[in-house]
C-alpha cells in the first residue's frame, strides 16, 4: 500500500476545533448556528475529499509533531478510519439540524457552550479515527471524554451531577487505570506504538502478557461499554437527546469499539490472537454482553434507557465480529459501525421528537402515539428494523456478514448468540411500534393536543431512516471500505 | 558579557535586592520594575547559558579567577541549564502576575517584599549553578532564610507555620552540612567534580556511606518527601498568595535538583544506585509517600491545602523515579522537575487569582466559578488535566517516562502508586470543577439559578496565567526535543 503525505487529516479537524473560538464571539443564535453548519459541512467535505485516494488503495499520512523520541502525534487515514470519520461527520450535519429544532423547541440554556463542546467532541472523534498510533488515539480518546462531559451534564442539576460523576468514573477511571499502563507495557515490550497490520506484539510477549494486555485494553476502552463497564451509558442518557443521539449512539461509543478494533488488528494482530486462541475469549465476553444487555433492555420503560441498553448490545456485536478474526466477521464489524449508527440515531431522534412534542419519556405513556405523530413513528419503525437486522434496512447487511463470520470461524455458538439476540431486539422494539399504532390512545395521558414535533425535529430522523433503507440496496462506500480494510488487515500489508 | 552569565545570573537579583531594600521607603513605585528587570536579566543569562551548553557542551566559571578546587567554580551543564531556564521563567512570570496581589496584600511593605523575593531567587539560582558543595549550603541558607521571612509575612497563623518551617528546614540544612563535612573530612575537598573523582577509591569507607545517607536525608527533609513533609502544608497554605506561587514551584524542585546533582555528579552513580540498599528503600518510601499524600489530599477543604498535598505526592514521583536508577526513570524525574515547576506555578497562580478576587479559596467559595471567573477556571482546568496526566499536557509526558522507567525496573509498586495518584488527582480536580460548575443549583420553583456577579481577575493577571497554561501544552509537545537534546546529555552515559 502506498502512502501519501498530506495535510488533509489535520484540515479535517480544524473546523470543529476552531468553532468554539468563533462561537464565543457570536451574539446572535442564527449566526452561531450558521457557523456550526459551515464547520460541519467543511469537515464533511474535507473528509469526503479523501475518499478517492483511499478508494484507490492509498494511505494518507501526516505527522503533526514528534512528541517523544520514538512516538509522534501522527495521523494516518486508511479505509477503516475513513469509514468511521465519514459516518460521524455526515451525521454531525444532520444532528446539527436536529439540535436547532430540539434546543430551540425546549428553550435550553447555554446553547453556545453546547454547540462549542459538540464541535470539540466531533473533532476528537475524527482524531481517533485518523490516529496512526496508540498514543495519538489515547490523546483524542481522552479529549473526547472531557469534551462530552459538559454535554452529558448540560442540565447542571443534581441528576446531571451524579450521572456525570458516573460517566467520568467509568470512562476516565478505565482509561487511566487500564489503557495508560497497558499502552506503556506495549511500548516497553515492542518499542513502538504504531498500528501495523500484522500487530506489533508478535514474538515479543508471552501468552500471559498478551492475555492480560488484551483484557486491560478491551475493558479499558470503556466507551465500548463491554459489561461490566457499561452502566455509564444508561446514566449518560440524562443528556439532551441530540447528544445521546450523536454521541451515545455514534461518536463516543463507536470511538470505544473503534479503539478496540484498532487494538485487536493493529497492536495484537489477528494472527497472534488466533494463534493463542484469544479471539474466542474476547468473543465470549462480547457474547455475554450482547445477551445480557438485550435481556435488560426488555425490562426498561424509559425509551432512552431502552435504546441505551440496545446500544450496549449492538456495540458488542462489533467487538464480537472483530474477535471472530475471520474476513466476514471483520467486514461485518466495520460495517456495523456505519449501519448501526444510521439506525440508532434515527431511534434517538424519534425519542427526542416525542419528548419535544409531548414531554413523554416512558414507553408506557406512548400508547397510540403513532396516530398523532405518524412520521416520527414511521421513522422509528424503520430505525428499529435496521437495528434488529431485517431487510430492507442496512442493518441486515452487517448482520449478514457477522453471521457469515461465525461460520467462517467455525464458531456456531456465536451464530446462535447473534440470532437469539436478534429475536430479543425484535422483542424489545416491535412492541413499542405496535403500541404506537394499534393501541387506542389514552386521552388522559396527553393534556394538550399533540401534533408532530417541530419541522427540524422531524426532517433529520426521516432522512436517516431513508439512508438506512438506501444502505440496504446500495451499501457503498461503506461495504467497499470495510472490505478494503479487512483485506489490508488479513493480507498483512 | 556572555562569558560572565553564570555569575551575572546570581548577582543581578542579589544587587537589585540590596538596591530595592535601600529605596523601598522613598521610591516604592520603582521596586516592581526594578525586580522585573533583574529577573529578566537572570532569565536572559539562563537562556544564554542553555544555548551555549547546547552549542559547545558544559563549561565552568571560576569566581574571581581562582582555580578550583581552591576557588569556587560555577559549573554549567545540560542538567542545570535546563532547570535554571525553567526556574528563572517561573520567578519572572510569578512576579509579573502577582503585582496587583502584592500591592493589596503588602501595602506599604512592597519594597521589602520584593527585596526578599529577589534574595530568594538569587539563592535558588546560585544553588542550581554552583559546583561547590559548601557554597551550595551557603546559598541554601540564603534561600531558606528569605523563604522563612516570606512565609512569615502571610496571614494569621503564618508566623507559627514559618517557625515550624524554620525548625524543620534548619534540621534538613544542618544534616546536609554534616554530610558535606564528612565528605570534606575524607576527601579533603569541597569541589563537586573533585569529590567525584576521589570517591571511587573510597567506596568501602563507612564515612562515605554516612556522608551519603545523612546528606540525602537532609535533602529529603528540605524537599518534603513523605513522611518528612510536616512543614509544607501549613507553610504553603498560610503564606500570602504571591509568596506561595513563588516558593511552591521553586523550593521543592530545587532540592530535587540538588539530590540529582549529588546522586549523579558528586557520588558516582554506581555508588548511589547499587552500592547500598538505600536506593531500593527510598523508591518504596516514595511510592508509599505518593499514595499517602494523595489520600491526605482527598480530605482537604480548601484548594491550596489540597494542592499542597498534591505537591508532596509529586515530590514522591521525582524521588521514586530518580532512585530507580535507570535512564528512562531518571529522564522522567528530571523532566518532571521542569514540568512540575510549570504546573505548580499554574495552579497556584489560579489559587492566587481566587484569593485576590474572592478573598478565599475554600471549596464553598468556588461555587459558580465557571461563570464568575471563566478564564481562571480554564487555567485551573488545564493545570488539573496536566496533573491528572492527560496528553498533550506536559504532566502526561513526565508520567510516561516515570511509569516507563518503573516498568523497565520491574517496580510494580511504583507503577501502581503513580496510576493511583493519577486517579486520585482526577477525583480531586473534578470535585472542584463540579462545585464550580453545578453549584449553586437552580431554584426548583423559579427554574433559574441565583445570579452571581462576574468577578474575573484583571487582564494583567490573566494574560500571564493563560500564557503559563498554554506553556503546559507547549512543554508537552516539546518533550521529544527536551529529552533528546538536553536530558539525554544530562544523564551520564554509563546509566542505561
Amino acid at each position: 500500500m502506498n502512502t501519501l503525505l498530506t495535510l488533509k487529516p489535520l484540515l479535517a479537524l480544524l473546523p470543529p476545533l476552531g468553532l468554539p473560538l468563533i462561537l464565543s464571539s457570536c451574539r446572535s443564535p442564527n449566526v452561531r448556528e450558521a457557523w456550526t453548519f459551515g464547520a460541519a459541512l467543511t469537515m464533511f467535505a474535507v473528509i469526503a475529499s479523501m475518499l478517492p485516494a483511499v478508494w484507490a488503495g492509498q494511505c494518507l499520512e501526516f505527522t503533526l509533531v514528534q512528541v517523544l523520541p520514538e512516538v509522534s502525534i501522527a495521523f494516518r487515514v486508511d479505509a477503516l478510519g475513513l469509514l468511521f470519520a465519514l459516518v460521524s461527520s455526515s451525521l454531525w450535519i444532520v444532528t446539527s439540524l436536529y439540535s436547532v429544532g430540539y434546543m430551540r423547541g425546549l428553550n435550553e440554556h447555554s446553547q453556545t457552550r453546547y454547540y462549542s463542546f459538540f464541535a470539540l467532541s466531533l473533532a476528537a472523534a475524527a482524531g481517533v479515527a485518523f490516529s496512526a498510533n496508540l498514543l495519538t488515539l489515547y490523546l483524542f480518546y481522552e479529549m473526547l471524554s472531557f469534551a462530552t462531559y459538559p454535554l452529558v451534564t448540560h442540565h447542571q442539576d443534581q441528576e446531571a451531577r451524579s450521572s456525570g460523576r458516573k460517566y467520568l468514573l467509568y470512562i476516565l477511571g478505565a482509561s487511566i487505570g487500564l489503557v495508560l499502563p497497558a499502552m506503556l507495557i506495549v511500548f516497553h515490550l515492542s518499542g513502538t506504538l504504531d498500528f501495523t497490520a500484522g500487530g506489533i506484539l508478535a514474538g515479543k510477549a508471552g501468552t500471559g502478557q498478551v492475555t492480560v494486555l488484551l483484557v486491560m485494553l478491551i475493558f479499558g476502552f470503556a466507551k465500548a461499554a463491554v459489561m461490566p463497564l457499561h452502566s455509564w451509558l444508561p446514566a449518560a442518557m440524562v443528556a439532551p437527546t441530540p447528544v445521546s443521539a450523536l454521541l451515545h449512539a455514534v461518536a463516543v461509543v463507536k470511538v470505544g469499539v473503534f479503539s478496540v478494533l484498532r487494538v485487536i488488528t493493529g497492536i495484537f494482530g489477528t494472527g497472534l490472537l488466533a494463534e493463542l486462541n484469544l479471539g474466542t475469549m474476547v468473543a465470549a465476553i462480547a457474547a455475554v454482553t450482547i445477551v445480557a444487555a438485550s435481556l435488560i433492555a426488555l425490562s426498561q420503560d424509559g425509551l432512552k434507557r431502552r435504546l441505551a441498553f440496545s446500544t450496549i448490545g449492538q456495540l458488542s456485536y462489533i467487538v464480537l465480529g472483530a474477535a471472530l478474526l475471520s474476513p466476514s466477521g471483520l467486514t461485518g464489524a466495520m460495517l456495523h459501525i456505519a449501519m448501526h449508527a444510521f439506525g440508532k440515531i434515527t431511534l434517538f431522534f424519534c425519542a427526542g421528537a416525542i419528548f419535544v412534542a409531548t414531554g413523554k419519556k416512558y414507553i408506557s405513556e406512548m400508547k397510540g402515539i403513532g396516530w398523532r405523530m405518524p412520521l416520527t413513528m414511521g421513522a422509528f419503525f424503520i430505525g428499529a428494523l435496521s437495528v434488529i437486522g431485517l431487510p430492507p434496512c442496512g442493518g441486515f447487511i452487517s448482520k449478514w456478514h457477522l453471521v457469515l463470520g461465525t461460520l467462517e470461524a467455525d464458531q456456531i455458538v456465536f451464530l446462535w448468540v447473534i440470532l437469539f439476540s436478534s429475536l430479543l431486539n425484535a422483542a424489545y422494539f416491535l412492541p413499542i411500534v405496535y403500541q404506537a399504532f394499534f393501541c387506542h390512545p389514552e386521552e388522559s395521558l396527553f393534556e394538550r393536543q399533540v401534533q408532530e414535533a417541530p419541522r427540524w425535529c422531524i426532517v433529520p430522523p426521516l432522512f436517516t431512516a431513508a439512508v438506512s433503507v438506501i444502505l440496504f440496496f446500495h451499501p457503498q462506500p461503506f461495504l467497499h471500505l470495510a472490505r478494503m480494510a479487512t483485506r489490508h488487515i488479513l493480507g498483512g500489508f | 558579557m556572555s562569558a560572565h552569565y553564570p555569575i551575572f545570573l546570581v548577582v543581578a537579583p542579589l544587587m537589585a535586592a540590596l538596591v530595592i531594600a535601600i529605596i523601598a521607603r522613598e521610591r516604592p513605585g520603582l521596586c516592581p520594575p526594578l525586580a522585573a528587570i533583574a529577573l529578566t536579566a537572570s532569565l536572559w543569562s539562563a537562556a544564554g547559558m542553555l544555548c551555549r551548553v547546547l552549542a559547545e557542551g558544559p563549561f565552568s566559571y571560576h569566581i574571581g579567577n581562582w582555580p578550583p578546587p581552591m576557588g569556587i567554580a560555577y559549573e554549567v551543564d545540560h542538567l542545570n541549564a535546563l532547570v535554571l531556564v525553567a526556574m528563572a521563567a517561573v520567578a519572572l512570570i510569578n512576579l509579573i502576575t502577582t503585582r496587583q496581589a502584592v500591592a493589596s496584600d503588602f501595602t506599604g511593605r512592597e519594597g521589602y517584599f520584593y527585596a526578599l523575593y529577589l534574595l530568594f531567587c538569587a539563592g535558588t539560582f546560585g544553588i542550581l549553578v554552583t559546583g561547590d558543595a559548601f557554597n551550595l549550603y551557603v546559598l541554601l541558607e540564603i534561600t531558606s532564610i528569605s523563604g522563612y521571612a516570606l512565609v512569615g509575612l502571610g496571614h494569621r497563623d503564618a508566623a507559627l507555620a514559618s517557625l515550624n518551617y524554620v525548625f524543620m528546614g534548619t534540621i534538613g540544612a544542618s544534616l546536609y552540612l554534616l554530610g558535606v563535612g564528612y565528605l570534606y573530612l575524607i576527601t579533603g575537598t569541597l569541589n563537586m567534580a573533585d569529590i567525584f573523582s576521589i570517591l571511587p577509591r573510597l567506596f568501602g569507607s563507612k564515612v562515605v556511606v554516612a556522608a551519603f545517607v545523612i546528606a540525602m536525608t537532609g535533602l529529603f527533609m528540605k524537599m518534603a518527601l513523605f513522611p518528612l513533609h510536616g512543614w509544607l502544608p501549613n507553610a504553603y497554605s498560610e503564606a500570602a498568595s504571591p509568596v506561595r506561587s513563588l516558593i511552591a514551584p521553586l523550593t521543592t524542585k530545587t532540592m530535587i535538583y540538588v539530590m540529582v546533582r549529588l546522586g549523579l555528579y558528586v557520588f558516582p552513580p554506581d555508588f548511589t544506585f547499587n552500592h547500598l540498599l538505600f536506593a531500593k528503600v527510598v523508591v518504596w518510601v516514595a511510592a508509599a509517600g505518593i499514595v499517602c499524600a494523595s489520600v491526605l489530599a482527598l480530605s482537604q477543604t480548601s484548594l491550596r491545602r489540597m494542592l499542597a498535598y498534591v505537591l508532596i505526592a509529586e515530590v514522591g514521583y521525582m524521588v521514586g523515579g530518580f532512585w530507580l536508577g535507570n535512564r528512562m526513570a531518571i529522564t522522567g524525574a528530571i523532566l518532571h522537575i521542569v514540568n512540575d515547576a510549570a504546573m505548580t506555578l499554574c495552579v497556584f497562580l489560579a489559587v492566587g487569582s481566587f484569593t485576590h478576587q474572592l478573598r478565599d479559596d475554600r471549596f464553598a467559595t468556588l461555587k459558580g466559578c465557571f461563570r464568575r471567573m471563566p478564564w481562571t477556571m480554564v487555567v485551573l482546568a488545564t493545570a488539573g488535566l496536566s496533573m491528572i496526566g492527560v496528553p498533550p499536557t506536559c504532566g502526561f509526558f513526565s508520567k510516561w517516562y516515570l511509569i516507563g522507567g518503573a516498568l523497565t525496573a520491574d517496580h510494580w509498586g511504583l507503577v501502581a502508586a503513580l496510576i493511583f495518584s493519577s486517579l486520585v488527582n482526577a477525583v480531586l480536580f473534578f470535585r472542584v470543577f463540579e462545585i464550580a460548575y453545578y453549584e449553586p443549583f437552580a431554584d426548583p420553583h423559579q427554574e433559574h439559578r441565583p445570579a452571581l456577579s462576574y468577578a474575573e481577575a484583571p487582564a494583567t493577571m490573566l494574560a500571564p496565567m493563560l500564557f503559563t497554561a498554554a506553556g503546559l501544552v507547549g512543554l508537552g509537545l516539546l518533550t521529544g526535543r527536551i529529552v533528546t537534546h538536553i536530558i539525554d546529555a544530562a544523564i551520564p552515559a554509563a546509566i542505561l
